[in-house]
């Protein structure tokens, strides 16, 4: 087992190694962060002159690519467009973005285990023909009218009704909060339900659908009947015989969507107002931030690696043949 | 095509694998009523488009006015008719989606052919270049990309060609997983033994045969490219202004959602139920070319 891990660690490392190499590459091609000041006519050829040599565009492509990853090595992400130190700035966007996401991404996977579980073992039942006509609905709606919805229908409505603010629709936490955790608390609810809300329905549809069919297949297994014709409850056939087996396949994608997650959750900010990590992505790519967006960028794909390997570890326990391939 | 219909010798039909799918698909109400009002909402579309070429893009002096007779989808606050608006947009995000379905559609049969077929270094290196490609998610792609046609005054063309060269990874593995396991299969040697080229091979056995696949994942490409440009245009990142998508409709109303809800609720239900249409003909078509595998089990 550790060699299996190890080896998947390694080539992990390979594969965050390439992508560092092709994000560079992407962002240094995808415009001039230098564009609005080279726009203005009244800006000095000698302005443009040294802010290239401070941001480095008069260097070769390699050295830049050099300087960045050096720096990367020793935990620094270089200066943003106001030379402000971004690595401050990532973990301090981290921190509320992550709130919303972890918490989105569990209660996600236990939804959508529980309702693919139901909807396969009431297969053709009128629970299941609702089920399937929620995830095939959530999965059409797009994230952002998702969330407006909520923010318009449900939340403005709800604290009129109640008149004060139940449901918060701008913001991580109210600018007045203080006092201790357990005093925020409700402050925090108030704020973190809609968020996280949209971005479940975002997301719990195709693996609910990925459950369910997964389950069904291995309900026609033969070590089921065996199981069955041995006389084992139900509830036991279920959980340890078909659900062990159904929930392989399902950890892959999981693993695999936690990407589409976080894309989700740039527009769950950008509807909330929430200041994470999504809007200062996109605020840092409309001002070809390069430093901010290489920061972002490098982020995400850490988290995919990471939940990739987390995904083929989890393999690797459920299933041990996969070990020995 | 012979894809589509073969005849026998003496001219009677013969069942391919397309026919018989087809027959399955047409029984399907959920795929038909999609289809249905897919075509439904593409002929308003059209017909609105044509008696009323600038309707989208004139502005009135009826400003907010609700839903009527003569603005059936009421006005926004600067007079534009929404009907002819929306209408006009949906028409764009079909185009984009229809560029972006092609070109994944032929770009990833392609990669996923030749990589299935070929295998060894090249289908290692064609599908190692995928992995990377997937590690950071498309949106975000996209969001930096963007940048590069801010301008642009061909917003959708550009945008449709940049979702394009990203999405067909998706066929690309199926495609290429399909062709692995097809290669083995005797028919595949037997042609070979009689001396047909590796491009004959590929076009007249193996794609045919994987047809279902290629299909059933262009059509969910569709709805996959509306999600993502409605998205980046309701980020103010895809189509810009000249241009009108229901996206761009969307984040224009969502400011009115409470004081004028026709504003938000029009665009936004119609990118929801384009895609919901889309949706069902995509799952109709996987029941029909799969019945064993389909999501939805009978």
């Amino acid at each position: 087992m550790l060699k299996y891990i190890l080896r998947r660690l390694a080539s992990s490392l390979l594969v965050l190694w390439v992508a560092t190499i092709g994000v560079f590459l992407m962002v240094a091609f995808s415009g001039d962060p230098l564009f609005t000041l080279k726009m203005n006519p009244t800006t000095p050829p000698k302005t443009i002159l040294i802010r290239e040599h401070q941001l480095f565009l008069d260097r070769p492509l390699p050295w830049r690519y050099w300087h960045w990853f050096d720096g990367l090595l020793h935990g620094n992400l270089g200066l943003d467009m106001s030379n402000v130190p971004v690595r401050p700035q990532l973990f301090e966007h981290m921190s509320v973005t992550l709130r919303m996401v972890v918490l989105a991404f569990f209660l996600a996977v236990v939804i959508a285990v529980s309702l693919g579980v139901l909807a396969a073992l009431r297969r053709g039942g009128i629970i299941d023909r609702g089920i399937t006509f929620a995830t095939f609905f959530f999965l059409a709606t797009p994230v952002f009218v998702t969330g407006l919805f909520l923010k318009f229908y449900v939340a403005i409505p709800l604290d009129k009704y109640f008149g004060h603010q139940v449901l918060s629709t701008s913001g991580a936490v109210s600018p007045y909060a203080s006092g201790s955790f357990i005093h925020r608390l409700p402050d925090y609810f108030a704020h973190m339900t809609l968020p996280t809300i949209t971005l479940i329905l975002a997301t719990f549809s195709s693996w609910t659908i990925y459950q369910r069919s997964s389950i069904l297949e291995t309900m026609n297994l033969d070590h089921v009947m065996l199981a069955r014709s041995k006389g084992i409850k139900p509830r036991r056939v279920l959980m340890r015989h078909i659900l062990r087996n159904a929930l392989i396949p399902v950890t892959t994608v999981l693993a695999l969507d936690f990407a589409g997650l976080l894309g989700g959750a740039v527009i769950t900010e950008t509807v909330y107002s929430w200041n994470g990590l999504g809007r200062w992505f996109l605020q840092g790519a409309n001002n070809q931030d390069l430093n901010i967006t290489l920061a972002y960028l490098l982020f995400t794909a850490t988290l995919v690696i990471l939940f990739n390997l987390l995904a083929d570890i989890a393999y690797g326990i459920l299933d041990p043949r996969i070990r020995y391939r | 095509m012979s894809i589509l219909r073969k005849k026998g010798r003496n001219g009677e039909r013969i069942e391919t694998q397309w026919s018989i799918a087809m027959r399955r698909f047409r029984k399907d109400k959920m795929a038909m009523t999609g289809i249905a009002v897919f075509l439904f909402i593409l002929i308003v579309a059209l017909i609105q488009t044509t008696v009323d070429p600038t309707g989208w893009k004139t502005l009135s002096t009826d400003f907010y006015q609700s839903p009527s007779w003569h603005h059936p989808f009421g006005t926004s606050d600067t007079g534009l008719d929404l009907f002819s608006a929306c209408l006009k947009g949906a028409l764009q995000d079909l185009i984009v989606a229809l560029i972006v379905s092609s070109m994944s559609m032929v770009i990833g049969t392609a990669v996923g052919a030749i990589a299935g077929y070929f295998g060894g270094l090249l289908d290692a290196t064609l599908m190692r270049f995928v992995d990377l490609l997937l590690v950071v998610p498309l949106l975000t792609i996209l969001i930096v990309m963007s940048n590069l046609f801010q301008n642009a005054s061909n917003s959708p063309l550009l945008i449709a060609l940049l979702i394009g060269f990203l999405s067909w990874t998706y066929i690309s593995r199926l495609v290429r997983a399909e062709f692995l396991a097809l290669r083995e299969r005797p028919f595949v040697e037997a042609s070979i033994a009689l001396g047909a080229s590796s491009w004959r091979v590929i076009t007249r056995h193996l794609i045919p045969n994987a047809i279902g696949t290629i299909m059933v994942n262009t059509t969910l490409t569709v709805s996959g490219a509306i999600l993502l440009e409605s998205t980046l245009s309701y980020l103010g990142l895809g189509i810009v202004p000249p241009a009108v998508s229901l996206g761009m409709l969307v984040q224009e109303g969502q400011g009115a959602a409470t004081t004028s809800p026709w504003q938000f609720l029009f665009p936004a239900g119609l990118l929801l139920t384009i895609v919901l249409c889309v949706f069902a003909i995509g799952d109709g078509m996987q029941t029909a070319f799969d019945p064993r595998n389909a999501r939805r089990k009978k």
